[in-house]
Order: C-alpha cells, then structure tokens, then sequence
C-alpha cells in the first residue's frame, strides 16, 4: 500500500506538467459543456420574465422543483432520441461535417481564457491558462473566425434556399465586424504593452487609477470597450445581429435542416462562444479573475496565515476562479437581455454599422490613444 | 524533472478531445433516434409548400467586393499588432510610421465611402 502510494507520488512529481495540463483542459472543457446547459434554462426564464410568463418550472431533479433547473437534462435526453437523418439533396458529408466545427472551435476557443492565477501544488507552480501562447489572445480571434465556417458550410451543404442566405448572411457579418473587433483591441495591446492576457491582468491590478478606480481597461479605453462588446454580439450571431438565423423571414436560417443532436452541437458552439468572449472582455477590460482593490497576491498573503503556504494558493485561486465566472455571468445576462428587448437590424443597416460607424471610431480611438499614451509614456 | 511541453500541444489534445465530444453526440443521436424515413420528410423544407427550382442556382453575392476591403482592412490590422507589441521600443517613430500608414488607409476608405462601395441598396 506504501508503496503504490509512493509510485503515485512520484509519477505525479515527474509528470506534473503533463497531469496538470490535461487537468487545466478538462476543466475548460467542463465549463463550456456546463454553459450550454445552463444557459439554455437561463434563456428561457429570462425571456419568460421579459414577456410576464413563467417558463419552464415543472422538470426538476430527485422530486425538487429547483426552478425547473432539470428542463435542459429532459431536453438533451429528448434530442438524443430525435431521428437523425440526413435530408435526399443535401451534400452528406458536409452536412455531417458543419455543425462539428463550431462546436470544436468553441471548445477549443475557451482553453485560451485564463480561469485563474497560478497555484503552487507540490513546489510547482501551475499556469491556469490551458492554452497559453506567445500569441496571446490573436489564438481566440483564430478561433472564433473559424467557427463561422461552420455556419457557412452548413448552409451551403443543406442546399436549401433558406440555409444558403443564411450561410451567406453569416460570412457577410463576419467581414463587416471583424475588422472593428480587431481594431478596438488594438489599443489595449500597447497600453499593457502584451498580448498575455495573465500579464494584461496583472497590469490591471497592480495600480489605482487616480487614486481611487481599479486600474481596468473600461476606465483607459471606454470606446473600444463599448466597440468590443458590440461586435462581440455580431461575431456570436447573436440577436440585435442574429441576422444568419432570422426566423421571422429565413426560418431559422443555417439550422433549417438540422435537427437532434446535430442542431444542439450548433449551439454548444454559440454558448461556448459567447462565454469565451464575454470572459475575454472581462480579462482586457474587467481585470479577469482579480478582485477589484485587492489583489490575488494580496489574497494569498491574506490566506497564508489561515492555511498553509500552499492551499492558500489554492483557495485564493478558487476565488479568483469565482470572480472571473460572476464577472462573464454579466455578460452573458447582458446577451439574453439584449436579445428579448431588442428587434433585429436590417442586412444592410448590420454592414453600415460595422463599416461606416464602427471602423473609423475604431481608428481614431487607434489614434487618439496611441498619441496620449506616447505623449505619457515617452517623453 | 519538469519537462516543459510545447506551448501549441495543448490545442492538438483539446482538439482530439472536442472532436471526440462532438463526433460522440452526433453518433449517439444516430444511434440512439428512431429510423422511419418517409419521402416528404427527407424533402427540402419550404415552409411546407411544394419545393420551387432548386438552391443549386447562381445568385448575386452583392458583397464581393466589400469581401475585397475586408481582405485589405484586415491584413492592415494585423499590421498594426505588431507595432502595437513593439510600442516601447519603436518609440515617436512606431507612432509617426503608423499614422503614415493609416493616413494612408484612410485616404483610401474615403474613397471608397464617396464612390459609393459601401452602399448596399
């Protein structure tokens, strides 16, 4: 018994990066097949809410009613059991192949969010960051443009003419808003001076802003936090810009002849997007996992003399785990809201937005930005 | 001790993992669903009236050329990042290159808004 422990030990002692990569993944993974779920039962309260209804409320757990929180368990075991066929004219492999990729990117998208500070486990120190690259958040960006292929191809390998306008619709979006997405982060990049997003963090919770603010991205560059969150909802295609799926005119666009499971895997991959940008913007803008006005280091010596060294790093972890995931829940209440309280744009007003209004505040944001911070930095 | 892994081989386990977690719930629904295929149901869907012509046709992509902008206003994008990484070192020079460059850009997106690229009616 001694000694299966110790081989234990010391296998985890010399394999430490390996285990605790795989573990850092399979957390993220969680999270994000916990998102979809969940927000699916968020969605519908919410919106029942907006309209004076009581939505789902029956499906419980164990005999619990618990806010009819078992109605997404009831819903995935009722699409497991749904036929699943491919229609005659549709192209079978693309078909099949669609709603896998945004699914795949949206997993894959949220090993790039930091889900907390370091922790020290046995002497050595763990990054939380699952996938943590040079590159910083451009991986993220990758990411979630390739998703967007998943909706275009699903489009086109439907070969119905709902679904191909709303593949269509989806690519247009994605070159309308990319651009101002991209350009509104721009700033932020020099301010920090990384494209880390654990050092953009780190840079945000070491100083106050006059003394007084959390030294966060939303108080140095307002106008590329509100162009962010705006094109953020246009990259999720999400409603005011949900023009892809359009039901009032296109009958649910892309996903008009999917269904099963298939039709949900479209969605793991919106809600898994969703959450990792919101969690992105919470890490340039909002200060990520940090505690406004206490600082994670600040925590672990907090803690330090209730725990020991170690957990201290552990439990402050946890907590920061816990801020990040409260400060993304508001974005995500942010989505649902928006989209039971606003109508849908017009095609053509969507592309105005991004092209005629968004672009070129994105660039004289660029501007003005970039000559404050010279101006502060370098003389 | 430690061995440091490659930064990248992450992905490639995650993307192993996602392909497996999606391919799975697909041939579970496969598996598991019921099997009654009948003609109107393997139909195409037109809100339930009789199929007109097919999707197979060619149709006016109005936004091709705002596909070419795109391509442009990107890759200046991703110029852009990295001067913004090298922002301390290039110093008044990285910000007077880069205003140069987006003068530029600029003068070009005017042109385009006055010709007329960027109206879709």
């Amino acid at each position: 018994m001694e000694g299966t422990v110790g081989v234990v030990t010391q296998f985890l002692d010399s394999n430490i990066g390996v285990v605790a990569t795989l573990g850092k993944i399979a957390l993220a993974l969680a999270i994000a097949l916990q998102v979809a779920p969940i927000m699916v039962w968020v969605e519908r309260r919410q919106a029942a809410f907006i309209q004076r209804r009581i939505g789902p409320n029956r499906v419980g757990l164990f005999g619990f009613k618990l806010f009819g929180l078992g109605q997404p368990l009831a819903d995935t075991i009722k699409l497991l059991f749904k036929e699943d066929f491919v229609p005659k004219q549709a192209n079978k492999f693309f078909y099949i192949l669609a709603p896998i990729v945004p699914a795949v990117m949206g997993l894959l998208a949220i090993q790039g969010i930091p889900l907390a500070k370091e922790i020290v486990v046995g002497g050595h120190t763990i990054n939380m960051q699952p996938v943590s690259l040079n590159a910083g958040f451009l991986y993220l960006f990758a990411m979630s443009a390739l998703g967007v292929y998943g909706v275009a191809l699903a489009g086109w390998a439907s070969n119905n003419k709902y679904a191909l306008l709303g593949g269509l619709r989806a690519s247009a979006q994605m070159i309308s808003y990319e651009i101002a997405m991209g350009l509104a982060l721009l700033p932020m990049v020099f301010i920090y001076g990384t494209l880390d997003l654990q050092a953009m963090i780190a840079a945000q919770s070491d100083s106050l802003l006059f003394g007084v603010l959390p030294n966060w991205g939303i108080f140095l560059s307002p106008i590329s936090f509100v162009i962010f969150v705006i094109t953020m909802f246009a990259e999720t295609n999400r409603l005011p810009f949900d023009l892809a799926e359009g039901e009032a005119e296109l009958v649910a666009g892309f996903l008009v002849e999917y269904g099963s499971m298939r039709w949900s895997l479209f969605f793991l991959g919106e809600y898994a997007m969703m959450f990792t940008l919101s969690a992105l913007t919470t890490c340039v803008f909002l200060g990520g996992y940090e505690l406004p006005w206490l600082s994670q280091s600040e925590l672990v010596a907090l803690l330090t003399p209730v725990f020991s060294a170690e957990p201290a790093t552990w439990v402050a972890s946890l907590i920061g785990l816990v801020v990040l995931l409260t400060k993304t829940a508001i974005f995500m209440f942010l989505f649902v809201q928006a989209r039971f309280t606003l109508p849908r744009f017009r095609y053509d007003q969507l592309m105005r937005v991004g092209w005629v209004y968004l672009l070129p505040l994105a660039l004289v944001n660029l501007v003005v930005l970039a000559l404050i911070v010279g101006i502060m930095r370098l003389t | 001790m430690t061995a440091s892994i490659n930064p990248y081989f992450p992905i490639l386990i995650a993307f192993v993992l996602g392909l497996l977690i999606a391919g799975g719930a697909t041939a579970a629904s496969f598996l598991l669903g019921p099997k009654k295929p009948n003609p109107a149901k393997l139909d195409v869907y037109e809100c339930g009236v009789p199929v007109v012509g097919t999707a197979r046709q060619r149709l006016s992509v109005k936004f091709y050329l705002t596909a070419i902008l795109f391509i442009l206003f990107d890759i200046e994008t991703v110029f852009l990042y990295l001067w913004a990484v090298l922002f301390d070192e290039l110093r008044w020079f990285g910000i007077i290159e880069v205003g140069l460059f987006v003068g530029t850009l600029v003068v070009g997106y005017i042109y385009i808004l006055r010709r007329g690229a960027l109206n879709w009616d």
